[in-house]
């Protein structure tokens, strides 16, 4: 409901030239950060319930998150693989599909990565890399494909089938890498073997970062052109805000649905690729982390605009790389920072209904005051 | 089920009251020179009675000490989350030595971590660090079988069914030497005894921990013990089911009062003073550190109203086979479960024989499979 009445929107009231334009432009900014101050006021009564003090908070979250150098190189880390599991939410998102299990194939992209090496094992970083980076996002585009493809041959629901899968994801990777891809002498540790140490994703010259940050704004900004600027975008938006309609006009509605979703997993995959190949350096129980469910988070808060999901994922990572601080300093439970993300998601939720209704951003209604 | 919350509430305002004291000089420091800061880091909750929770009470007894500072950090998963952590303590708290306790932090996070800080001392707990690797890395590990072996000889005099139960995460060497171990500890006291094991295939699964618990007291088990991270959903649903328990990692006697035999504990506490002693006089801590219950290195629970008195009885006379060092509790003759020779007559493994650590067998009278 909400997805098809966002799109049907945003191809609506496309915001003009001059002043009226800027109104319109500005609701879609604005409410947003306002939903985020009721936020992280909601959450600020919590602490002083706690009888611990919001401004400390406040500060030690700036300061560990984005304070120093080490705090942004902290806070950019978390972010790469954010970015890349917001996608697979906000792509299928524009065809009114809400996947929740991007989880399912960072995980099995991970594996395939992680597998791929060892099989390329002595072969030139050149040549392999791309071979590991290509199997991860196709291992990812089948995964939610299959999802897209279950609902719009089967009429299967795919916010559930995308979560069981991503189950079934989970179960699949332990057993391979607990089974048949186990590196003997991982013992206590199942995991693949070993990347070579040629076969390492390294860090974006001078930052302590690696590059799947980059790889993560680049795809961000692509999949921004492809939604904003394609007749493909277009065409998804029209299905998305009616799938009978954008029939009728001869739009190949399955395909869409199809594509998108695979494209969404194609860059989950591509984000289970840099855990392994920059981070972990095998694949291994690990990969499941969660990052594939704060990427659902992120899109929503960013209301799928790949452009928002930057800013939205990097305030994301600097609350988690806050965290630790947040416990030591003011010692307060680890799940502070996950109590802080449920108010302003809910905010930002509550914030949705709000779209409109304010005459200041609805130019049309200044002329009758 | 009401009277272990009481319990467990008791329990914790208990801990909770030692911790206060502990952090209490923390706060107010001022000494001549600057206090050393520890910080620890651990996997899950630490207030989850088991592993998590171990490395906590050895972290309570560090902050006890003059000239330290400890900072503590739950919750850190096994991902770039744990390099930022131990990075953010060396930055914003600077911290000189480090305890990431969980397994799964070494390779690749604390050895990512390391060769960038070489004034700063990283212990992992485990038996990973060997030659080559960064040398202000080092690994510690304790012989916590044998806590396992003293458990299954309470549990050999409890079972009425002479069938035991374990409820196992994964079929890894540790946990795998920590179930023969129980069951050959049983067999000690009646060969007849049978273990049966569930895997669970996670470290921390409540709800398959319960089903496994529930299935092995629905199979006949009548003592049931664990390797899992928490052992609290084990210990309670166990005890509801009216089958006595063996402890695993920490106490956690204030779960099941009545029905807990006793517990393999590891003594982090001792350990860790020792070592933070070690780097306040200046010296410099081994790389490679290992012990057992002759050692320190881990302790039993004190045994529990259940237990008999010939019960008693064997477990202090192997306590103290144990304590003298040495003890070898896999021996020949010894088959594993599918009929294969562990060791022949007059063969064994004693606890520190570093074969023990990539076992992948489990003996005969285990019921359950590696694979």
């Amino acid at each position: 409901m909400t997805l098809s009445s966002t799109a049907e929107r945003t191809t609506t009231a496309r915001p003009g030239l001059g002043l009226a334009g800027l109104a319109r432009r500005s609701e879609a900014v604005l409410l947003p950060i306002g939903a985020l101050l009721v936020g992280f006021a909601l959450f600020s009564l919590f602490l002083l319930v706690q009888g611990k003090s919001p401004t400390d908070f406040f500060a030690l979250v700036y300061r560990a998150g984005f304070g120093t150098a080490f705090s942004w190189e902290n806070t950019l880390s978390r972010t790469a693989p954010l970015l890349l599991a917001a996608l697979c939410v906000a792509l299928p998102a524009r065809l009114g599909l809400v996947v929740i299990g991007g989880e399912g194939a960072i995980v099995l992209g991970g594996v395939g990565a992680g597998y791929a090496g060892v099989l390329l094992s002595g072969t030139s970083a050149f040549i392999a890399l791309p071979i590991m980076l290509l199997i991860a996002m196709g291992i990812g585009a089948l995964w939610i494909g299959a999802v897209g493809a279950l609902r719009h041959y089967r009429g299967v629901n795919e916010t559930i089938a995308s979560l069981l899968m991503a189950y079934i994801a989970i179960a699949l990777m332990n057993h391979l890498v607990e089974g048949p891809l186990r590196d003997p002498a991982s013992l206590n540790k199942p995991s693949t073997a070993p990347l070579d140490e040629a076969l390492r994703v390294g860090n974006v010259p001078g930052w302590d970062v690696h590059w799947g940050l980059a790889f993560g704004v680049i795809a961000c900004l692509l999949m921004w052109v492809l939604i904003e600027k394609t007749t493909w975008g277009f065409a998804a938006q029209i299905a998305g805000g009616n799938a009978r309609a954008a029939q009728v006009q001869g739009l190949p509605v399955g395909k869409l649905i199809i594509g998108f979703a695979a494209l969404g997993g194609a860059l989950a995959g591509l984000a289970g690729f840099f855990e392994v190949a920059a981070v972990h350096g095998s694949a291994n129980g690990s990969l499941a982390s969660g990052y594939g469910y704060t990427g659902i988070l992120i899109a929503f808060l960013a209301r799928h605009n790949p452009l928002a999901i930057i800013p939205v994922a990097v305030l994301l990572a600097g609350f988690e790389a806050s965290s630790g601080l947040v416990q030591r300093r003011m010692d307060l439970p680890d799940a502070t920072v996950l109590v802080l993300q449920g108010f302003v998601f809910v905010a930002i939720l509550m914030s949705e209904t709000l779209y409109g209704r304010f005459k200041i951003f609805t130019p049309e209604r200044w002329r009758s005051a | 089920m009401s009277t272990s919350s009481l319990s467990r509430r008791g329990f914790l305002k208990r801990t909770a009251a030692v911790a206060g004291a502990a952090a209490a000089p923390t706060i107010g420091f001022a000494g001549s020179h600057s206090p050393l800061t520890v910080g620890f880091i651990y996997v899950g909750p630490k207030d989850d009675f088991g592993y998590n929770q171990a490395h906590a009470e050895g972290a309570a007894a560090v902050k006890a000490m003059e000239g330290v500072v400890v900072v503590e950090e739950e919750n850190v998963a096994e991902t770039i989350d744990v390099q930022k952590s131990m990075e953010s303590m060396i930055n914003f708290d600077e911290a000189k030595l480090l305890f990431p306790t969980s397994f799964g932090y070494f390779n690749p996070h604390v050895l990512e971590v390391a060769p960038k800080h070489p004034d700063v001392r990283f212990q992992h707990a485990a038996g990973l660090w060997t030659e080559g690797m960064p040398t202000n890395v080092g690994s510690y590990f304790g012989y916590i079988g044998m806590g396992q072996y003293l458990n299954g000889i309470t549990a050999g005099h409890a079972t009425k069914t002479k069938k035991i139960g374990f409820v196992a995460a994964k079929p890894i060497p540790q946990v795998l030497l920590n179930i023969n171990s129980f069951l050959l500890g049983a067999r000690q006291v009646d060969p007849e005894i049978t273990c049966q094991v569930i895997f669970t295939g996670e470290w921390s699964l409540a709800v398959k921990e319960a089903e496994a618990t529930n299935a092995l007291a629905d199979a006949g088990c009548d003592v049931i013990t664990c390797h899992v991270d928490g052992p609290k959903v084990v210990m309670e649903t166990a005890a509801g089911r009216d089958c006595f328990v063996c402890g695993y990692h920490a106490n956690q006697s204030p779960l099941a009062p009545e029905k807990y035999l006793t517990g393999a504990e590891w003594n982090w506490a001792g350990v860790y003073t020792g070592m933070v002693q070690t780097v306040l006089d200046g010296g410099t801590i081994d790389n490679f550190v290992r012990g057992g219950l002759a050692d320190g290195f881990i302790k039993m629970s004190p045994l529990g109203p259940a237990v008999s008195d010939a019960s008693r009885a064997q477990f202090e006379a192997v306590k103290a086979e144990i304590m003298a060092g040495g003890f070898t509790a896999i021996k020949g003759p010894l088959k594993d479960n599918t009929g294969k020779v562990i060791a022949a007559e007059g063969e064994g493994f004693a606890e520190d024989d570093i074969a023990l650590e990539s076992m992948d067998y489990l003996v005969e009278g285990v019921i359950g499979s590696t694979s």
